[in-house]
């Protein structure tokens, strides 16, 4: 059974003023567990607002959610329950840091459920260390860390609820190149150890495109589709058309196929290309020249 | 959500009303407020017959007047009770033990209620149909007179311009803060008091961090681009005086004279 699911799910901003804004419009969506799942689409597609609701942060104006089959919204009471299986990072998280400790920090949402001392510190030791803070830190200020690190603490402060769902709204939205390698192979690695559900929200598909399983591709408030990865690679012109800029080696592979080379119309990271493009060479070896 | 609440924002449109020169608005809303609080009962007639036909020319929606007047409706019924409570003068109407529901007590109680009712909207008429930029732009050039004492009208102009502008944006700050702590769990209306107070550090200090964050790069952007105050500094929107905001203001003064004279003679 999907561990997330949504029906005919809609929001408005401002309902019943002249500033109503549709940001999510009919989504029917189902999520299975254990999935790692890529979100995209261009500025203002909603896909933050989407995502509020997973947690029941924002309530639907129509439709519902679904948490293993159940409404969220049925006992409203037990809402802050949802929010400790669904861990979500809002976007830019380190401007919510507070505490005077980055322990404190991340100590604040398993401090909120309720754990004793040592349940906390077990669990904030481990997240630290699973987004590579090293443990000098945890004592430092959260103010006085670089912008990378403050972000990581944050990220921490939501992974240390241990949620069955963690979604991250662009995590790496600001960030320098290494920064973000970084910060998305902390979040493989988090999926990989705890095997836990992920949803990752980003208007940059290369980034998505090298960590998810399953894409859902938002469009003006409405699912333009939910395939797998390669399939939905494979739709790269209409991506395009929505204003995404698909990945680097989509592009190149394209503008090679369109020449008439033999690729495949399923690629989107290097390896991939590199792969095809090697067994093309070897097949070709002293054959007609590419172009 | 803090959005939802509407006293002092700006609705654009292209009615009578938003096109009215900003100053003659203020000025006619302080003349409405003294139509209001001049006289009896009957004068009031002249405040609200003047109020309605403005809403109308507004064409914004009577739903808008509501949201703000919601908020206000425990203190409303405060004051009207406490009016029937205690003006114990005029015909008793029915007693109950200490109780006496009188005529004055009714009057008071319906006038207060009316003022205050009318007072909301016809100042949420005056923020509704004009943008901030304009409201400023004209208090500073209605105080402008004060500059001969050396009050610094340009800088209270300028600070008023920066606060109304930073108030959406802080409460957006606001909301999604909130969101983000209750998405660690945070709750803010259950507990007692003391823990309503303390669920609110996480919200207020990184609030504050960004609040001075912000006024920090605003201050520094306003340099690069050379501000000085107003030596020297002209304006790109000069505000012009119209036929129709000079017709407007022969209207309210009118209505102000009717209700003046309905106070003295009736
Ligand atoms: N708090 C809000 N109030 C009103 N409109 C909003 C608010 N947040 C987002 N919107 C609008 O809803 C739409 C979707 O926004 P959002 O979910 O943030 O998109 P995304 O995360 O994909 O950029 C946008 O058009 C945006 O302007
Ligand atoms: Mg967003």
């Amino acid at each position: 059974m999907a561990i997330l699911r949504t029906e005919e799910l809609t929001y408005q901003y401002s309902a019943g003023t002249p500033f109503e804004k549709t940001a999510v419009d009919h989504v029917d969506l189902e999520i299975e567990e254990g999935a790692f799942v890529g979100v995209i689409g261009s500025t203002g597609s909603g896909k933050s607002t989407l995502m509020q609701h997973f947690n029941g942060l924002l309530r639907p104006t129509s439709g519902a959610v679904y948490l293993d089959g159940m409404d969220i919204w049925a006992d409203k009471t037990k809402i802050r329950d949802v929010r400790f299986q669904v861990g979500l990072v809002f976007q830019y998280p380190e401007y919510q840091l507070f505490e005077e400790t980055v322990y404190r920090d991340i100590a604040y949402g398993p401090k909120n459920m309720g754990l004793t001392e040592s349940e906390i510190k077990e669990r904030v030791l481990e997240t630290a260390e699973l987004v590579g803070l090293p443990e000098e830190l945890l004592e430092q200020s959260p103010f006085a860390l670089s912008g990378g690190q403050k972000r990581r603490v944050a990220i921490a402060g939501v992974m240390a609820l241990r949620p069955r769902i963690l979604i991250l709204d662009e995590p790496t939205a600001g960030l320098d190149p290494m920064g973000r390698e970084d910060i998305l192979g902390e979040i493989r690695a988090y999926h990989k150890k705890t095997g836990g559900t992920v949803l990752l929200v980003s208007h940059s598909m290369e980034d998505v495109a090298k960590c998810a399983e399953k894409i859902l591709v938002m469009d003006h408030g409405k699912k333009f589709c939910y395939e797998d990865t390669a399939a939905v690679f494979r739709r790269a012109q209409e991506l395009e058309t929505l204003g995404l800029s698909v990945p680097q080696v989509t592009r190149i592979c394209m503008e090679l196929r369109r020449r008439g080379l033999p690729l495949g119309d399923d690629i989107y990271t290097v390896q991939q290309a590199a792969r095809q493009l090697a067994a093309l060479y070897q097949g070709r070896k002293g054959g007609a020249s590419i172009c | 959500m803090l959005k939802d609440i509407t006293i002092g924002q700006y609705f654009p449109g292209n009615s009578l009303l938003h096109r009215l020169d900003a100053r003659f608005k203020i000025v006619m809303t302080l003349l409405y407020i003294v139509m209001l609080f001049m006289g009896a009962l009957y004068s009031l007639v002249f405040g609200v017959v003047y109020c309605v036909m403005a809403l109308i020319l507004s064409r914004l929606p009577v739903k808008l007047f509501w949201k703000s007047l919601r908020p206000l409706l425990p203190i409303l019924l405060f004051t009207a009770v406490l009016d029937l409570l205690f003006i114990t003068d005029g015909t008793v109407y029915f007693q109950l033990g200490f109780f006496k529901l009188t005529e004055d007590g009714v009057l008071t109680a319906l006038q207060m209620v009316l003022r205050i009712i009318f007072l909301i909207i016809g100042s949420s008429l005056l923020t509704y149909t004009t943008s901030p930029i304009q409201l400023t732009d004209a208090i500073e050039r209605l105080l402008s007179p004060l500059k001969k004492l050396k009050f610094p009208v340009h800088s209270f102009a300028m600070m008023m311009t920066i606060a109304l502008r930073f108030i959406p944006t802080l409460m957006e700050e606001t909301d999604k803060i909130i969101a983000a702590q209750k998405a660690r769990g945070a709750s803010f209306d259950t507990g007692k008091l003391k823990d309503k107070a303390k669920a609110l550090v996480p919200v207020l200090i990184p609030l504050f961090v960004s609040a001075f964050r912000r006024a920090e790069e605003l201050a520094t952007a306003m340099e690069c681009r050379c501000y000085r105050g107003d030596v020297g500094r002209t304006k790109m929107k000069q505000m012009h005086a119209a036929a129709r905001d000079w017709a407007a203001l022969g209207v309210t003064l009118v209505f102000l004279i009717g209700s003046a004279a309905a106070s003295l003679l009736l």
